[in-house]
């Protein structure tokens, strides 16, 4: 039964893959665009999912991240001229900095308390950047004139460019992330979402292991920010305000939480109100109308994650402890 | 001296606002454990329905303004109560089973469904009260000249607060919802209709915090489709910061929150203020976990 799942998930995977490869053959530059910009969302839910949907951290401040790694890159760039792709890894690390620092203190609060707290990370960076708070992220007009990445002399401007660069920029974190759903972290953590009481109980450094993948998923929103700058060419705060956390957040619990999940949720919910242009005016009301639904009808997610499947990771153990000299860890 | 009175009084008029949205969001949260997101919403809707009944309905101008205000309070309370009563049975009800995250995607698209649907019936601007339902006398107390309007909205605030701890405390409604709080399958045990209880919840709730929306309408005289979600979240935080699901707590987290907003806007800067009320937050749960006055609950074993 696990089985016949596993091979119709392995398929639909291959299709949205291939899919996702070919789209922008038969798309103008308009839906090219749009194209970018769920792989843009897709990127940061899957970083989200690090943090919500595997280890199980309310967090509904993801924007608060991706602003910082946006920012980073606008301000290397602008003020001191580095190539956008060598800013990609400070991004990053300011982001996951950050989240270090304010998550070490709160990173045992209870769910619902930490969600408000994550909440209020985000409005706090969002008001400090209007403020203008080290005067070099331009107040609430934000950062202009951003230039054009390249890569080995090879200049990316287009839409199509910048479509293959962050949808191969998915295909590299859905496969880094499967990894580390299969380690020996993604199990720790998807123990601790499941009962973090019983997890510690096990061995489970339950804080170490929250506060490790509330950085992991901040540092790669960070890293989504740079590509984020790149495109737009400019940035600003209103950009980063709590309701694309709220998209963020919402494209994860959609999901289930499985990575081929989190795509197909993320061109369902970027995707969706872009079919609605039409409606203009009412397109938002629609567009939460079509959340509740989605959600009602499927209260567990689009396509939760398969369960993890024993022999495999008994057997797996049994090499790990072989490895080291059978003392285990 | 007289700036940091009518500063302290300002905050606590707002910080009573703030309380009575919260009450929504913390009896809520205490039987479903869930954050009801389009709460604030609701508190938006309530505005506007006080617009609609006093100047399109023409109450303002038929009745004498403290008995057309008097009614607009009990009626805007009831209808959105009512559209809270719908919210919960349509938005909320199917998810109970399902994981508590996917009925917080609800609510939110619930709010996202009632700020546009606002947006759509009265359009995007700014609507404003009739003045004259503003009482503008003073009092000076021990040498203070204060604004009668508000020492009314601090009064009004707490006199509904003061009736629902009693509700809560003194009648067999309020021991059942307090015992549905604590446990679900113990207090169905014992007979009582736990749908029932959840439902007089959600129309306890947002009745309370329909009436705000009025009063936030009254004192600052103008209201627009986006005030449940600025509103809504500091509500939020402060249900949070007195302790989520304890309902004096969300009465002193909503008045301390007003206070220190007023206090941050008059002393600091009036840019930084949300940012402040936040800060504040956090840290309190660096020292306080579960809030002012939540209990520690034990971890399930």
């Amino acid at each position: 039964m696990t089985g016949t799942l596993k091979n119709m998930r392995l398929g639909l995977a291959l299709c949205v893959g291939v899919l996702i490869a070919v789209l922008p053959l038969f798309a103008n530059n308009y839906w090219t665009d749009v194209c970018v910009s769920i792989g843009l969302y897709a990127l940061l839910a899957l970083s989200l999912n690090v943090i919500l949907g595997q280890a199980g951290i309310f967090h509904m401040g993801h924007a608060a991240f991706y602003a910082i790694g946006a920012y980073t890159t606008a301000i290397l760039n602008t003020l001191c001229q580095w190539p956008i792709f060598w800013t990609m890894p400070l991004a990053g690390l300011a982001a996951g900095l950050v989240a270090l620092v304010v998550a070490r203190p709160i990173i045992h609060l209870r769910g619902d308390y930490l969600a408000i707290v994550t909440i209020g990370i985000v409005e706090i960076v969002r008001i400090a950047l209007v403020n203008d708070v080290f005067g070099i992220t331009g107040g609430s007009n934000g950062i202009f004139g951003i230039s054009r990445p390249s890569a080995f002399g090879f200049r990316i401007y287009k839409s199509i460019h910048f479509y293959y660069l962050v949808w191969g920029m998915c295909g590299i974190t859905v496969l880094l992330f499967h990894f580390l759903w299969n380690s020996r972290i993604g199990r720790a953590l998807n123990y601790i979402k499941a009962d973090d009481v019983a997890a510690e109980g096990c061995g489970v450094d339950v804080a170490q292991y929250k506060l490790m993948a509330f950085v992991l998923g901040a540092f790669w929103a960070g890293m989504a920010g740079t590509l984020y700058a790149a495109k737009m060419m400019t940035i600003a705060p209103a950009s980063f305000n709590f309701m694309e956390s709220i998209i963020i957040f919402a494209v994860v619990i959609l999901s289930g939480g499985s990575h081929l999940g989190v795509l197909v949720s993320a061109f369902l919910f970027i995707g969706l109100p872009e079919l609605m242009r039409g409606l203009t005016e009412s397109r938002m009301l629609f567009f939460g109308l079509a959340m509740m639904l989605m959600m009602v009808w499927r209260p567990q997610g689009l396509l939760p994650p398969l369960a993890r499947s024993y022999e495999k990771i008994v057997r797996k153990l049994g090499r790990e402890a072989g490895e080291n000299g059978g003392a285990g860890k | 001296m007289d700036f940091f009175v009518q500063q302290l009084l300002n905050g606590l008029a707002v910080g009573g606002i703030y309380a009575l949205v919260a009450l929504g969001y913390t009896m809520v949260y205490g039987v479903l454990k869930l954050i009801n997101f389009a709460h604030g919403d609701l508190f938006a809707i309530g505005a506007y329905l006080g617009l609609t009944l006093l100047v399109t309905c023409q109450l303002a101008s038929t009745l004498p303004p403290f008995y057309a205000v008097l009614l607009v309070f009990v009626m805007v309370s009831l209808m959105v109560a009512l559209i809270g009563y719908l919210l919960e049975r349509v938005a909320y009800r199917p998810l109970r089973s399902a994981g508590r995250l996917s009925a917080v995607v609800s609510a939110l698209g619930a709010s996202i469904f009632f700020e546009n649907a606002l947006m759509l019936i009265y359009g995007a601007r700014v609507f404003v009260y009739p003045d004259f339902l503003r009482p503008d006398f003073t009092v000076t107390i021990l040498g203070f000249t204060i604004p009668g309007m508000r020492l009314l909205v601090i009064a009004v605030s707490i006199l509904l607060m003061v009736a629902l701890q009693a509700f809560m405390l003194h009648t067999r409604t309020g021991a059942a919802i307090r015992a549905v709080a604590i446990d679900q399958g113990a207090a169905r045990l014992m007979g009582i209709n736990v749908n029932r209880v959840i439902s007089l919840v959600f129309l306890i709730g947002p009745g309370l915090g329909g009436a705000a929306g009025i009063l936030v309408g009254i004192y600052y005289g103008q209201i627009d489709f986006l005030m449940g979600w600025s509103y809504g979240l500091k509500a939020f935080t402060a249900a949070i910061l007195g302790g989520i699901g304890n309902i004096p707590g969300a009465m002193v987290g909503g008045l301390l929150l007003g206070v220190v907003e007023a206090m941050a806007s008059a002393y600091f800067a009036v840019a930084w203020k949300d940012a402040v009320a936040f800060v504040v937050l956090i840290l309190i749960l660096i020292v306080r976990p579960t809030g002012l006055l939540g209990e520690r609950t034990a971890d399930k074993l």
